[in-house]
């Protein structure tokens, strides 16, 4: 029996109801992990012959439900949520908070591939040995809240029914699809525990196309044993004594963010991304905290940051709307990329995307977009099925995300995310809107600028990466390309499957030295960083560049940035600062060559064979072909 | 004070955060492994945000201990906890029936149940809370009061009440 992992995976035909369990050896996890990197290869494996025609809304794409060697055992547990992307048609490791993570190893389980596609609504009930595919029907069109209260109801009062004598169990972990998935949006997010988000990729959509409304899951057993106990206890106490020192992080979580990043790095984006500097201090955290947090700390299970709190509005127009923070994502997304600057119509907004499902980033971009569109008269308020979509009304705002959520009007266009969006869109008025779409391979660029080149990224961060936008998978702000920083150690959090936010108080060492001391594996840093690693993206970088079917990758235009982040920043301490386009092509050049592709950005035959990949030959001609090089 | 005579965990539920280290700290103790369902003492969470920290409270009268048919529980003179004798117990569950918080577990592939046992007077529990800084638990002095007991029901019932302490009016159970 391995350590840390059960090598066993549920595999889910909806299209058949089949059910069966999947072993997978110890060196296939040797070799990927889990979660983004088993998940990778999973998706390779079964669909990379065919990738560039799979509809990642169709029936054929798979829904990955993985976790990886260290969820349950290195503290901040994770699950990691993957498929073919129906934003980027690559593959994104999207990582959720939630305890299916846990529940999952209790029960027995690595993870879950959900296959095919349901007739009518279903959904997934793990309960230990017993895996059922279970009528959703009175479930779809549910909220976030609704679902998860109608889910416990139900399923908590039969997990106590079937314990009997042996006592009464904790509540399951649920994941669920609001609305927004149902509907299939593709900015929609993969939920759990009310404001938990799987956000980039658009997994909602590949749940709700499966008419996929939630998994429940209870394990009752213990996780796998670890290799080596004793220093495992030891690495356990030093992550957590590390993180009870740290300091913002664990009292404010990220929700000083929304006025920090503007007025200290001029990197948060304002309208549109038209500005990334503000000093407005109603966003300030205080308002926060002071007027609409009831719980300060938040955590998830084995958690010792708990950098969550609960912000929750009692009186007035907005009462009842119940979030995190808002976490600065969504306090810049929904709140000053929209020209808000008001803690409570931020709370609002975000509770609302919460219940809806969706994901707030690629969605308060996509609004974003819809208001520079109506702010230069390319968008009408007929256009926009009567909303006067001014900067800063949250109202018209939530209008926007119902008929996003509902596709209808306007909304129907929106919901297919800014880069979709925007081609359309560029056809219908005839006029290049493309320009105003901030975002990297069909995936919104996260709320970190590069002009004032003050913040983590840099230049090529988002514009080389295998996740695109994604902020938390981007590639190194300086060279060189294969080091134990940027995309490599993302890579890492989401294959080991453990939270970015934990994982920061130790060196790369000192976590693979926690991975191997579960595993009893000896992965060095060189290995991870010249192989492991270097494979997972390197798979990624393949399926990206196949894309399709609707749209695809040319390296050469999209491995760019937005072309806001080439007009300079017009306010602040960084005001005339921009990203240099020489620069970015000097650097791509060298990052290409060092993480060895060629002058394409195409991988090459003699990597790929050291790392160990096979049947990648249809794949080189067909990117090949299309890109005629 | 003389030793450990008399302790109890008392809970602040309004200072728990739902981390679970008690039960990561509790299951590594006695099992020897995590096991969240195996853990002495479990955090309740039937909707978001409402933690609810469950344990035995040593009720004064020890309900379980009267109904066991096996003699398989006792009272610990010092600190007060329910001690499992562990080759006594059949698993049985009537201490589970007995119990007004349904407190006891037998955990999955076990024949006997397992009760918190105050770690023998410093409970691991209480200390990995107040090191992370929370507080939710803490261990007091305090004689063996009627009033332990009441906080011997059911998590549901708790979860009710502090929902309506965080949320107000907004129905989420």
């Amino acid at each position: 029996m391995p350590y840390g992992f059960h090598g066993r995976l549920i595999d889910i035909d909806l299209s058949n109801e089949k059910i069966r369990i999947k072993e997978l050896p110890e060196d296939i996890y040797q070799k990927f992990l889990g979660g983004r990197g088993l998940g990778t290869w999973i998706l390779w494996n079964e669909l990379g012959a065919k990738w560039d025609e799979i509809d990642p809304l169709g029936e054929e794409n798979l829904l990955l439900i993985l976790t990886g060697p260290l969820t349950g055992y290195y503290p901040g547990m994770k699950i990691c949520i993957t498929g073919k992307s129906p934003q980027s048609n690559g593959v994104v490791g999207s990582t959720i908070s939630s305890e299916v993570g846990i529940e999952l190893k209790a029960a027995g389980y690595d993870g879950i591939i959900v296959r095919g596609k349901a007739n009518t609504p279903v959904y997934l009930f793990i309960y230990d040995d017993t895996i059922e595919i279970r009528d959703a029907s009175k479930l779809w069109g549910l909220t976030g809240t609704e679902t998860i209260k109608a889910l416990m109801r139900n399923v908590y009062a039969e997990l106590r029914r079937r314990e009997g004598i042996r006592g009464i169990p904790k509540e399951p972990a649920i994941l669920y699809i609001g609305p927004a998935g149902e509907n299939k949006v593709r900015t929609a997010a993969v939920m759990s525990k009310l404001a938990h988000a799987a956000g980039y990729g658009g997994y909602g959509a590949v749940m709700g196309a499966k008419n996929l409304k939630a998994i429940v899951v209870k394990g009752t057993g213990p996780l796998p044993p670890v290799a080596n106990f004793e220093r495992f206890k030891e690495l356990l106490r030093v992550v957590w004594e590390r993180i009870f020192k740290v300091g913002t992080l664990r009292y404010w979580g990220t929700g000083a963010g929304g006025y920090t990043v503007g007025a200290e790095k001029s990197a948060e984006p304002i309208r549109n991304w038209q500005e990334e500097y503000h000093d407005d201090k109603r966003i300030g955290v205080l308002n926060f905290e002071f007027k609409y947090w009831v719980k300060d700390f938040w955590g998830d299970y084995g958690c010792p940051v708990t950098c969550m709190k609960l912000s929750y509005i009692k009186y007035g127009k907005y009462k009842g709307a119940l979030t995190d923070m808002p976490d600065y994502e969504l306090q810049a997304y929904l709140g000053t990329n929209l020209g808000i600057f008001s803690a409570e119509k931020i709370i609002y907004l975000a509770w609302l995307v919460d219940e809806y499902g969706l994901d707030a980033i690629n969605t308060g971009n996509v609004l974003a977009f819809a208001a520079e569109l109506y702010q230069r008269g390319i968008l009408t308020k007929e256009d926009l099925d009567g909303i006067e979509l001014k900067w800063g009304d949250a109202d018209a705002f939530a209008s926007l995300i119902k008929l996003i959520v509902e596709r209808k009007g306007i909304g129907a266009i929106l919901a297919e995310g800014t880069y979709r969006a925007a081609i359309k869109l560029s056809e219908i008025k005839n006029t290049d809107v493309l320009q105003y779409a901030v975002q990297v391979k069909g995936i919104a660029v996260g709320a970190h600028g590069i002009r004032s080149k003050i913040d983590y990224p840099g230049p090529i961060s988002y514009a080389v990466s295998v996740q695109g936008g994604d902020h938390t998978s981007t590639a190194v702000k300086e060279l060189p390309a294969r080091s134990a920083r940027g995309e490599l150690i993302s890579a890492f959090d989401d294959s080991a499957v453990v939270c970015s936010f934990t994982t920061f108080v130790l060196g790369f060492e000192e976590r693979l030295d926690f991975l191997n001391t579960v595993t009893g594996w000896n992965i060095t840093s060189e290995k991870w960083i010249n192989e492991i690693g270097l494979r997972i993206i390197h798979l990624q970088r393949l399926l990206i560049l196949l894309g399709g079917p609707d749209v695809y990758w040319d390296p050469r235009i999209h491995d760019d940035n937005p072309p806001r982040f080439y007009e300079p920043l017009p306010s602040g301490p960084a005001k005339g600062e921009k990203v240099d386009r020489n620069e970015v092509v000097e650097l791509r050049k060298k990052y290409y060559q060092e993480m060895g592709y060629d002058e394409y950005g195409i991988p090459r035959e003699e990597v790929l064979d050291k790392l160990g990949i096979t049947n990648y030959k249809t794949a080189l001609e067909k990117i090949r072909k299309r890109l005629g090089v | 004070m003389s030793g450990t005579e008399n302790i109890w965990i008392l809970v602040d539920p309004l200072r728990c955060s739902g981390c679970r280290l008690c039960e990561i700290v509790c299951s590594l103790k006695h099992e020897g492994i995590i096991w969240p369902e195996a853990s002495r003492i479990r955090v309740f969470e039937f909707f978001p945000g409402i933690n609810i920290p469950h344990s035995c409270v040593q009720c004064p009268d020890y309900p379980c201990v009267s109904a066991c048919p096996e003699g398989a529980l006792s009272i610990d003179e010092r600190t007060g906890a329910v001690i499992v004798n562990k080759d006594k117990c059949v698993g049985c569950g009537e201490c589970y029936k007995a119990c007004p918080g349904n407190v006891p577990r037998i955990p999955k592939g076990k024949k006997y149940v397992v009760i918190c046992d105050l770690c023998g007077g410093d409970p691991e529990c209480v200390k990995v809370c107040n090191e992370a800084g929370y507080g939710a638990l803490r261990l007091i002095h305090m004689d063996r009061r009627k009033v332990r007991k009441i906080f011997a029901v059911d998590p549901l019932y708790k979860a009710k009440l502090l929902a309506e302490n965080l949320y107000g009016d907004k129905e989420v159970l």
